[in-house]
């Protein structure tokens, strides 16, 4: 179809004007003479309504301490240091019976500073026994800077969040997971 | 006249403080009225947005939290700035706005200074803003700035032309330039022996409603042409220096020239305070007509908002080229096509 100059400038104005119908006068039928915005924005009013963010949004992350055998491979890789670790050796019962009891690492502190994170995933993907998972809650703000360093206990409690793991899409590399939830 | 009657029992200065304090309301009221309706909600509804609705019933308070923000910001000027042309800049420019409304007719009796030259006037006053802002430019001490006064000024003198010359083609047909009775004109006209509607001009002078449009988009620098306040390359042009108060005061002055000239395009093109089948001389008019005006204000407003939030900016050579090959020549064509029909018909 042959395009008249100017035509594409008309347009213009029709999109903005029927976005802007669209978005005052939401609803169908009679009731569509009523202005309702709030409906028809794509706004989340956050404090009032939550957004659902999507399972896999890197929110906070969370710790699966039993898993933990503080290797420090996290904290080594941490682009700004921001996970604290400290742990003792100690003696956990044999696996089998009669067996020499084992020598674990037992965790003292396990911190990250949310202040510091810059939620890279670089620690999740590092961890070799899947002590360290991503969890998509997001409201965890602190009046005081210092209360965004999370330790141990705060971390585990992240676990509860942390969503059922989804296979990936066909044709893409399959990941075992290791440690059923 | 009741109204002007007991206006006359008044001393001078109770007089000079009424007209004061009433031009002050014409002039903050539609600004404001502007940029909540059109800046904040109208705009917001286009990008599928909300917009401010935290402060007061619908976000309608939302100015008054701004101005508040505003005048708490500390005022600097540049140490290298030329202070004095620099602190004065902002009040030439809300002036001006001042002084157009001063000439435009609310009501038989409802203007606050019936001009013989009236169109002239405002149009004359309208373009002191560009000096406003070429001070402001040069004042700052700021290259972003300096460029962007000159751009605006460029565009301001470019765009100024084809405005008066749309605003010729009125003025040919309602036989004067007193804004008063070129109202008057547009309810007595009659389209083909038919008067019940009278004679809005936007019928006859169509082509001049548009070039007074586009004019009057490039005169406000609104978005198809802001290229003086181009935020991506020059900061913000001739306003980069200024905060606190006097970005206010220019702000302001923005909005409520966008009002005032939404007002004369009001009272040009779509009959002004008249509204047909109203009795033209009666009292009540000048408490209905402000009202009738301010709706056909509104109209101009959303265009010029729905416009600006369409299109992108034109360039500098495309924005001169525009003016000074399309839109002087048609605007001539315009008059010339105009003063014709004036005397056939």
């Amino acid at each position: 179809m042959k395009r008249v100059p100017g035509q594409g400038l008309i347009e213009g104005l029709g999109v903005t004007l029927g976005e802007f119908t669209k978005t005052m006068f939401p609803n169908k039928g009679i009731k569509k003479l009523l202005p309702a915005p709030s409906k028809g924005a794509v706004t989340v009013q956050y404090p009032r309504e939550k957004e659902a963010p999507p399972t896999r949004a890197r929110g906070v992350i969370a710790l699966m301490e039993e898993n933990c055998t503080a290797c420090m491979l996290c904290v080594r890789s941490c682009p700004d240091w921001c996970i604290y670790i400290e742990a003792h050796k100690e003696l956990a019962p044999p696996r089998r019976e009669g067996g020499k009891p084992r020598q674990v690492n037992a965790l003292d502190r396990f911190d990250i500073d949310y202040a510091l994170c810059m939620y890279c995933g670089i620690c999740v993907e590092v961890c070799p026994f899947e002590a360290i998972f991503w969890s998509p809650e997001y409201e965890y703000s602190e009046p005081r800077i210092a209360d965004l360093l999370h330790d141990k206990e705060r971390l585990v409690e992240w676990m509860d969040t942390v969503p059922e793991f989804e296979t990936y899409e066909a044709g893409s590399e399959a990941k075992v997971l290791k440690v059923p939830k | 006249m009741s109204g002007a009657a007991t206006l006359a029992e008044l001393a001078y200065w109770q007089q000079s403080v009424l007209r004061s304090v009433g031009v002050l309301v014409a002039v903050l009221l539609p600004a404001g009225t502007f940029v909540y309706l059109f800046l904040f909600k109208a705009v917001s509804f286009m990008q599928s947005r909300l917009g401010p609705n935290e402060a007061g019933p619908y976000g309608s308070m939302q100015l008054l939290a701004e101005v508040g923000k505003w005048l708490q910001k500390e005022d600097i000027t540049p140490e290298r700035a030329d202070a004095k042309l620099f602190k004065l800049a902002p009040y030439l420019v809300v002036g001006t706005v001042l002084l157009v409304y001063a000439a435009v007719p609310f009501g038989p009796d409802a203007v606050f200074a019936d001009l013989d030259v009236g169109i002239f006037y405002v149009l004359a006053v309208g373009s002191i803003s560009v000096i406003g802002i070429i001070i402001a430019g040069w004042a700052s001490a700021n290259k972003y700035s300096l460029i962007g006064g000159l751009r605006a000024a460029g565009q301001l003198i470019a765009y100024e032309l084809p405005m008066v010359l749309a605003v010729v083609g009125v003025v040919i047909q309602a036989e004067t330039m007193n804004l008063q009775r070129i109202v008057v004109a547009q309810a007595e006209g009659e389209i083909f022996g038919f008067g019940g509607l009278g004679n809005p001009f936007i019928l006859t002078q169509g082509i001049g409603l548009l070039i007074f449009m586009i004019a009057m988009q490039a005169e406000l620098t609104q978005t198809p042409f802001d290229m003086p306040v181009a935020e991506s390359e020059i900061v913000t042009g001739y306003l980069t220096e200024y905060s606190g108060m006097r970005f206010l005061m220019f702000f302001i002055g923005e909005f409520a020239s966008a009002a005032a000239f939404s007002a004369v395009a009001a009272t040009l093109f779509l009959g002004g305070w008249y509204l047909p089948g109203l009795d033209m001389d009666a009292k009540y008019m000048n408490v209905v007509g402000p009202i009738v005006l301010f709706t056909k204000m509104l109209v101009f407003g959303f265009i010029i908002f729905w416009v600006r939030f369409t299109y992108p900016r034109f360039r500098e050579d495309q924005l001169q080229r525009f003016a000074w090959t399309v839109l002087i020549p048609l605007s001539l064509v315009n008059i010339g096509a105009t003063a014709v029909l004036k005397v056939v018909f």
